[in-house]
């Protein structure tokens, strides 16, 4: 009986550990900010599911828009925004009133 | 031939200050903060008329763009002069920009549909131009404070993008 509970427990540690494991770690939250009509650094390493939060430091009013629109979050003068990333690969990024603004994200 | 000399006064002004000033007629901090505040007004002025004349869509998202930017820019310089204690000085750079934006906003009222499509794009890349221009060489250079510079300088990467986009319309409209 003693031994039953013991190999039960070890089976309950054993799913833990592996709801821990890398391959399916919670998803993450990063933040870029823009400044002085520029996009911080990017993340590395982001994953399918992982949540940016765009952060308008400027007076100006920006996008962070992909090239291929699968997001396209507005930036009023000083807000915030959530993007989540759906779709893994490289997304290249604008500010969509001021195309020169750029940058890319690797999304695995 | 008039209206077209009277277009290009502005800009005219601006090209002449961007020529390499000997100190002694380097302008001063009030100075260049109203330089800078009248070239920002005369182009949200200039948008709004391009918002109340044009049809064309990539016009009007332009020049909403230029009204937007240049009034966020503009209450920038105002809050930073407030705070420095900075009263802006009107100077002879100033006013030769301002007749010259007057006189093409009359000559630009008289014109209609792609003709004025054409010339308002067509002055802001010339305008754009004119003021980056002072901005890098004169305008920069000559400001000592340092929060004014640094204001200047997100300016002129701003304008940069302006001028770039400008381009890109008046390429469009061709």
């Amino acid at each position: 009986m003693h031994l039953r509970r013991c190999a039960l427990f070890a089976a309950g540690v054993g799913a833990l550990l592996l709801a821990a494991s890398p391959a399916t770690a919670a998803p993450s939250t990063y933040t870029v900010v823009i400044d002085k009509m520029k996009f911080g650094p990017v993340p590395a390493n982001l994953r399918k599911g992982d949540t940016i939060i765009w952060v308008n430091r400027d007076v100006l009013r920006h996008t962070a828009t992909a090239s291929d629109r699968s997001f396209d979050a507005d930036l009023p003068a000083g807000a915030k925004a959530r993007t989540v990333l759906k779709k893994s690969g490289a997304i290249p990024f604008i500010c969509r009133y001021h195309p020169g603004m750029r940058g890319k994200l690797q999304v695995k | 031939m008039f209206s077209k000399t009277s277009m290009l006064g502005g800009a005219a002004a601006l090209l002449v200050l961007a020529a390499p000033a000997a100190a002694a007629d380097a302008p001063t901090d009030p100075q260049i903060a109203h330089i800078a505040y009248t070239a920002g007004s005369l182009d949200v002025a200039a948008g709004k008329q391009a918002l109340a004349h044009s049809k064309n869509p990539a016009v009007r998202s332009f020049a909403e763009i230029m009204v937007r930017d240049h009034n966020a820019v503009n209450e920038q310089a105002l809050a930073l002069v407030k705070k420095l204690k900075v009263t802006p000085q009107d100077n002879a750079i100033s006013k030769s920009l301002t007749d010259g934006a007057n006189a093409t906003m009359q000559r630009l009222s008289k014109l209609k549909g792609a003709a004025y499509d054409r010339a308002y794009v067509d002055n802001e890349v010339a305008f754009h131009k004119a003021v980056n221009s002072a901005l890098e060489s004169t305008l920069i250079p000559n400001a000592s404070n340092g929060e004014l510079k640094s204001l200047l300088e997100t300016g002129l990467t701003l304008f940069r993008e302006h001028q770039a986009h400008a381009e890109q319309v008046a390429k469009e409209l061709k």
